[in-house]
């Protein structure tokens, strides 16, 4: 036996605003025990603050997830597969200086900083229902402006049927994508008739603050009306092409994820029903509601696909 | 112990959390402990017999309880708190979603061994009681499959427990082709070795 006392790295010794924060959060969890209330106390929501305008024709009336929900319940594989490690990975992303490329059936294409592609596009807030196809949903606070406004700028052709979008690749800063559980860089695709349509959502804040790394920072993309997956994050590819884009769950298991991937509670995931959800956050046994086709955006965009089978274009 | 450490998660007791999901994190945390606890119990004969430690027999049956209890609570939770005791959609899982038969075959196979698992039993039973406690092989290849395919994309966690699995069961493979008949009277019973999870999973060892 080592009579000496173990020396203790400076690394080691707790500091003093950690001790004593213990102590309060014990408390508070000790005085949340006692009033019978289950969940944690929400973190504040981090981030620069944006200047936007709240949008109520596209908002719903539903009580958005708590800052925590949205941010600490992430898939975002490019940080690993369970839902909490993009909470704990995304700070080794780095999202500034960020730019994106445009390339493809289009007249302006080349390599734009995120700071001209924003320069002069109103923010605007938006209350969206999120809904993953592994069947729980949120409703989300985002900020930012529709996709369809910043593809203009870049004069699409008339061979520009769809628009492929890239998530960056960058192993060094991305854990996950060391493994192989997906074909990196992460591809999504839209047709452009749905990219350009004023529900689809080009996001750079959330809860009035630039977004979290976790939720894809500094631009990712939402399709409030299709599955979460194909709601890319961290964005640095635009390119407009004629044929379909082979996007990265399409590719990764075709029959059991669709290109177009809308809501749709009658048709089943193959392994999964898809007829109901859980909504996050909900009261004790009241979180299971049905799921809306279209995600309750059917009056919007119901139209797009008339005439479509979505048995076969799930 | 993981019961009590998800008690206190649950309520938020000592900054423990389940997260933005307690109901999922719950019901999968059950049933990877039931999983964990059934490896454990099909580890024990290859352990005793390697290490010459028979007392390590009669952690066996302890064990085996615990699965069963974490089964059941896994079960519980997702009827419960998952499914909000909607019968309707229990059915239609059952019936209709592959991995649920699975693992609901697999919690109703484990029970006729829970109930037989008292000494009086196993006096009453005798050499059937042997028999149909062989039942823990399909069984708990069901739960890995079970596991397996409720994963959506990265299977590799499920890879490893099949990993560990095979070599449960390929161990007692090799052992009983290796050891004649006579001096290895439980060799002479032929229903385990022709069980499908065994056979399929023995190649893997080699």
């Amino acid at each position: 036996m080592n009579p000496r006392p173990t020396r203790i790295a400076p690394s080691e010794i707790t500091p003093p605003e950690v001790y004593f924060s213990r102590r309060t959060l014990l408390a508070a969890a000790l005085a949340s025990a006692a009033s019978g209330c289950v969940r944690a106390a929400d973190g504040e929501p981090a981030g620069a603050p944006l200047a936007y305008e709240r949008n109520a024709r596209y908002s719903v009336s539903e009580k958005p997830n708590t800052y925590d929900e949205i941010t600490t319940y992430n898939n975002f594989y490019e940080f690993g597969t369970d839902k909490e490690s993009p909470s704990e990975y995304a700070r080794m992303m780095r999202t500034r200086p960020w730019s994106v490329t445009v390339a493809g059936e289009a007249e302006v294409s080349g390599r734009f900083d995120l700071e001209d592609l924003l320069k002069g596009q109103p923010l605007e807030e938006r209350i969206y229902r999120f809904r993953c196809v592994e069947a729980w949903s949120l409703v989300v606070p985002w900020v930012g402006f529709p996709l369809g406004k910043v593809l203009a700028r870049f004069k699409p052709t008339s061979r520009a049927k769809y628009v492929e979008l890239t998530t960056l690749y960058a192993p060094q800063q991305m854990p996950g994508q060391r493994a192989d559980v997906l074909n990196w860089p992460y591809v999504e695709g839209l047709r452009i008739d749905e990219a350009m349509h004023p529900l689809t959502l080009m996001v750079v804040g959330l809860y009035g603050r630039t977004l979290p790394n976790q939720d894809g920072a500094p631009l990712r993309l939402i399709v409030p009306w299709k599955y979460g997956f194909k709601s890319i994050k961290s964005i640095v590819q635009i390119r407009f092409t004629e044929r379909e884009p082979r996007t990265a769950w399409n590719v990764a298991a075709p029959h059991e994820y669709g290109f177009y991937a809308n809501v749709n509670p009658a048709v089943d995931h193959p392994r999964w029903s898809q007829a109901t959800e859980r909504r996050l956050g909900s009261p004790f046994l009241a979180a299971r509601r049905p799921t809306l086709p279209f995600n309750g955006y059917a009056a919007e965009v119901a139209s797009l696909y008339q005439g479509m089978d979505l048995r076969r274009y799930f | 112990m993981p019961f009590l450490w998800w008690t206190c998660a649950a309520f938020g007791l000592f900054g423990l959390s389940l997260g933005a999901d307690p109901v999922k994190k719950l019901e999968h945390e059950c049933g990877k402990t039931a999983l964990n606890l059934l490896m454990i119990t099909l580890s024990v004969t290859p352990v005793r017999s390697l290490t010459g430690l028979p007392q390590l027999l009669r952690l066996r049956r302890m064990l085996g309880l615990f699965a069963f209890f974490y089964a059941v609570v896994h079960f519980t939770i997702y009827l419960v708190l998952d499914l909000e005791l909607n019968f309707r959609m229990l059915g239609a899982d059952i019936a209709k979603r592959p991995y649920i038969t699975i693992g609901f075959t697999a919690l109703v196979l484990l029970l006729p061994l829970a109930l037989t698992s008292t000494n009086g039993m196993m006096r009453r039973l005798g050499a059937r009681w042997r028999r149909l406690h062989r039942l823990i092989y399909p069984i708990a290849a069901l739960a890995l499959w079970h596991f397996y395919w409720q994963v959506k994309r990265d299977v590799r966690e499920p890879l490893l427990y099949l990993g560990i699995l095979a070599l449960l069961l390929g161990y007692r493979l090799l052992r009983w082709q290796r050891l004649p008949a006579e001096a290895h009277p439980r060799a002479a019973a032929p229903g385990a070795l022709t069980s499908r999870s065994g056979s399929a999973t023995a190649p893997g060892r080699t």
